[in-house]
């Protein structure tokens, strides 16, 4: 787009001019963009007939934001300036949206957060310095590497360990039973999963830097494994789950001999297929899988063998405590957390070994890989084996911990939020995987919170459909200004005298 | 031989379809070697967008002929659809070229899912089913089983396909046009030395892409009489099965890849198993990928150090 941001700033009616016609440019692009999609709508009457509805008020307002986006755009030079034009126009059309769309004609709140966006839009332009580092990122040349204190990262992990171990107990000290239960669950467990198929697929994109698109198969095989084995042959949930672990591998040895010749998109896109596959013969396959409706009563987890159950031999009979279902939620976020740090542990360990250091080879250079007489096929299957391994230790945690499974848990969209995570971390950092899980799974969990929006909006307004909708958005924003993730750096388990990280402009480009 | 023959003409009009939307795929993959995973959820928005015109044509205006509303909606949903994808790659894959490698599937991965997720937010979840339209039927034999029958929206689907097929290979062999995506297709940076606006000649090649895929959704929309938000995924990957079955950058080859996808679609469900017939078509992406990955009209690709 011709932006006047790389020149030298042209005069000031000149530059107003251009602006103008870029936001009126941008604004006619967003009537095309939102005439029919937008502006018209279809829902079926009572006899399945569909009905025409006009809704020009929508298509009006996505043109006046993105015309008014494009103008400060273009008229800002400094990023902060332009985050908060951007801030302020949104909290206007909040105040405007509060009082057209919801009927709120409360004046406090809508004059407040019409003026605040207003003053913080004309706040912009005098706050609009140049930036003395504006471009520096992409001039200077690459960084010298930072050096990471190898004692203040053990202790930052040994914190972070500490505080997951005393997160349940302060959530029920916090909370009570009844409220802490939201708390770990919803949060505490949902994102750990996330943490540790992330640190899993971790293995087979980030270190051995295969894409691959179909992790939730193995997420799926793990935990069929477990419930059919647990609901035919009465087995414990502690023998399945080493089963579950070496079914996933198994199969993850299956997918990853056909495509040992593959390498990137077309990886990807095989990963994809045989994803859909697992999910289609879950779903079609009803002697064994029960099709759709999914295999209900699988049994819960035990205390190593004590069942969390109100009676005689129950958990909480044994240990002298008052019975409450938290019991067994605190466990689980407990088991989680192991499996979580055990394949964390793994990995960190394997990097050391031979294998890893020949998956990150592979990562970055297949031919000078094999020019070195690195077996890539045993590497590659290895790869695959080990993510999918750890994939199907957390999917019999997820059986143990549902209780009930069924196809629709193991769709092609679980595969695109882990790769999500994976890559929005940054692919190969342990720390950025955890960091991404928290933020996204947190973060959408976070939506539900947002109750308080249904009294601006009206009853319909419904937060957590906007969730992946935000999702694919952030996926693509992220490629667009971090395309490495939240942790860029590399550090290398092998070095010279003393440990350094590779910053991001330094790395590579891979072939893998 | 009836049902055979039924069959037959059943899985050439989907295979119309699927190849109409392969050539977004291969065009694109062709000229900057990615794999525009947003392109089934574009088929679906332009889908999406011809039910909404024509509602409005048939209801608002009240254009009665319906041949004629069937050509404003075809040639709409073309402009806003190219619309749509020119905006797209503007905004979500040309900051990318020159990122790393994975940095524009992971892009249009997201592109995909946003698109699905808005259509559902803005449309609502439930199918959109429109009136049966170009339903009566032709019977070309009688006197066996039962007769063989040609219904009118078949044959539309496919005279539309072959018309635009042609128009698109003129395009692409006989203008200027063509010939500068046909250079940027060989080496990009040879082409933008001999003086080719290589960004231009990526966006329109993506604006013709999506016109395809309109027509295709547009058409798509006739055949099943109805649409979802989540109707993109599938076709998608068919047509890129398709595509990859073709030789992936070729345009001929996402013709006939399609015709194969769709008859094999067809004459699976059919023979074997209806349940299984998406199974199917993902067998064969895997199948051809392993031991075809040039596709029955590609060129091999060589890898250079």
């Amino acid at each position: 787009m011709p932006a006047g941001r790389d020149t030298s700033s042209p005069p000031a009616a000149h530059r107003l001019n251009h602006a103008l016609r870029e936001a009126g440019f941008a604004a006619l692009i967003a009537i095309g963009l939102s005439f029919p999609i937008l502006a018209l709508g279809a829902e079926p009457d009572i006899n399945n007939q569909l009905a025409l509805q006009t809704r020009w008020s929508w298509m009006f307002t996505a043109a006046v934001l993105i015309g008014s986006a494009r103008f400060f755009a273009v008229m800002l030079d400094s990023s902060r300036a332009r985050l908060l034009a951007i801030a302020g126009l949104l909290c206007t059309a909040f105040g405007f949206g509060t009082w057209y769309f919801a009927g709120i004609a409360d004046p406090k709140i809508v004059g407040g957060t019409i003026a605040a966006g207003v003053l913080a839009m004309l706040a912009a332009f005098p706050a609009d310095k140049p930036e003395k580092n504006a471009h520096s990122a992409a001039k200077t040349p690459a960084r010298p590497a930072t050096n990471l204190s190898s004692t203040a990262a053990s202790l930052f992990s040994a914190a972070g360990i500490g505080a997951l171990i005393a997160f349940p107990l302060a959530m029920l000290w916090w909370f009570g039973s009844a409220g802490s239960l939201k708390w770990i669950n919803n949060y505490g467990i949902q994102i750990l999963i996330f943490v540790m198929l992330g640190w899993g697929l971790n293995i087979v994109v980030g270190l051995a830097g295969l894409l691959d698109l179909g992790y939730v198969a193995f997420y799926a095989v793990g935990a069929y494994t477990y419930a059919l084995l647990a609901t035919q042959f009465d087995l414990s949930f502690w023998i399945c789950l080493p089963l579950a672990g070496i079914m996933a591998a198994f199969w993850g040895i299956l997918l990853g001999f056909p495509v040992l010749r593959l390498r990137g998109d077309y990886l990807a896109l095989v990963t994809l297929a045989f994803g859909e596959i697992i999910h289609l013969v879950l779903t079609n396959w009803s002697d064994l899988t029960n099709g759709e409706a999914g295999i209900l009563s699988i049994p819960r987890v035990t205390f190593f063998g004590i069942p969390f159950t109100a009676g005689e031999d129950g958990f909480a009979h044994l240990f002298g405590l008052q019975f409450s279902p938290i019991h067994r939620t605190i466990f689980l976020f407990y088991l989680i957390l192991a499996l979580a740090l055990i394949t964390n542990f793994a990995t960190l360990r394997l990097r050391r070994l031979p294998i890893g250091r020949a998956w990150e080879a592979l990562r970055e250079d297949e031919i000078a890989c094999r020019s070195l007489g690195i077996n890539t096929t045993n590497t590659k299957l290895t790869a695959f084996a080990l993510g999918a391994m750890f994939g199907g230790f957390a999917g019999s945690f997820f059986a143990v911990r549902q209780g009930f499974i069924n196809p629709n848990s193991f769709t092609f969209m679980e595969s695109a939020w882990i790769l999500a995570i994976v890559v929005l971390g940054g692919m190969g950092s342990q720390i950025g995987v955890a960091l991404a899980a928290i933020v996204m799974v947190g973060g959408t969990e976070a939506l539900r919170e947002l109750d308080f929006l249904k009294q601006l909006f009206g009853q319909d307004f419904n937060p957590v459909q906007y969730r992946m909708l935000i999702f694919g958005l952030a996926m693509v924003l992220m490629m667009i200004w971090r395309p490495r993730g939240f942790v860029s750096t590399r550090t290398p388990s092998i070095f010279l005298k003393e440990r350094k990280a590779v910053a991001a402009d330094l790395v590579g480009e891979g072939h893998g | 031989m009836e049902f055979f023959f039924q069959q037959l003409i059943n899985g050439v009009t989907l295979g119309s379809i699927y190849g109409l939307i392969a050539i977004g795929y291969t065009m694109v993959f062709g000229i900057i070697g990615m794999v525009n995973f947003a392109h089934g959820d574009i088929f679906m928005v332009s889908a999406f967008i011809a039910l909404l015109l024509f509602l409005a044509l048939t209801t608002v205006i009240g254009i009665t002929w319906l041949v004629l509303a069937f050509i404003i909606v075809l040639l709409l949903a073309m402009f806003f659809t190219s619309l749509w994808s020119w905006v797209i790659e503007r905004l979500a894959y040309r900051p990318l070229r020159g990122s790393f490698r994975l940095a524009p599937l992971i892009s249009a991965i997201g592109m995909s899912i946003f698109l699905a997720n808005f259509v559902q937010v803005v449309q609502g979840p439930r199918n959109k089913p429109i009136p049966p339209m170009f339903n009566e039927t032709i019977a070309l034999t009688s006197g066996g089983l039962f007769d063989v029958t040609l219904a009118w929206k078949q044959i539309v689907i496919m005279a539309v396909t072959v018309i635009l097929l042609t128009v698109f290979w003129y395009i692409v062999q006989k203008t200027p046009l063509g010939r500068a995506q046909r250079a940027c297709e060989q080496d990009r940076k040879m082409a933008a030395l001999l003086g080719i606006d290589v960004d231009r000649t990526i966006s329109i090649t993506f604006i013709m892409g999506a016109a395809l895929a309109a027509v295709a959704g547009t058409l798509y929309l006739i055949q099943f009489g109805n649409v979802n938000f989540a109707d993109g995924f599938i076709p998608g990957v068919k047509a890129f099965t398709a595509a990859v079955l073709g030789g992936i950058g070729s345009i001929p080859g996402a013709v006939i890849g399609g015709l194969l996808i769709g008859l094999i679609e067809v004459l699976w469900s059919a023979y074997v198993s209806s349940d299984y017939k998406n199974v199917a078509a993902f067998a064969i992406l895997i199948v051809v990928l392993i031991f075809m990955p040039q596709g029955l009209l590609g060129k091999p690709e060589i890898e250079k150090v």
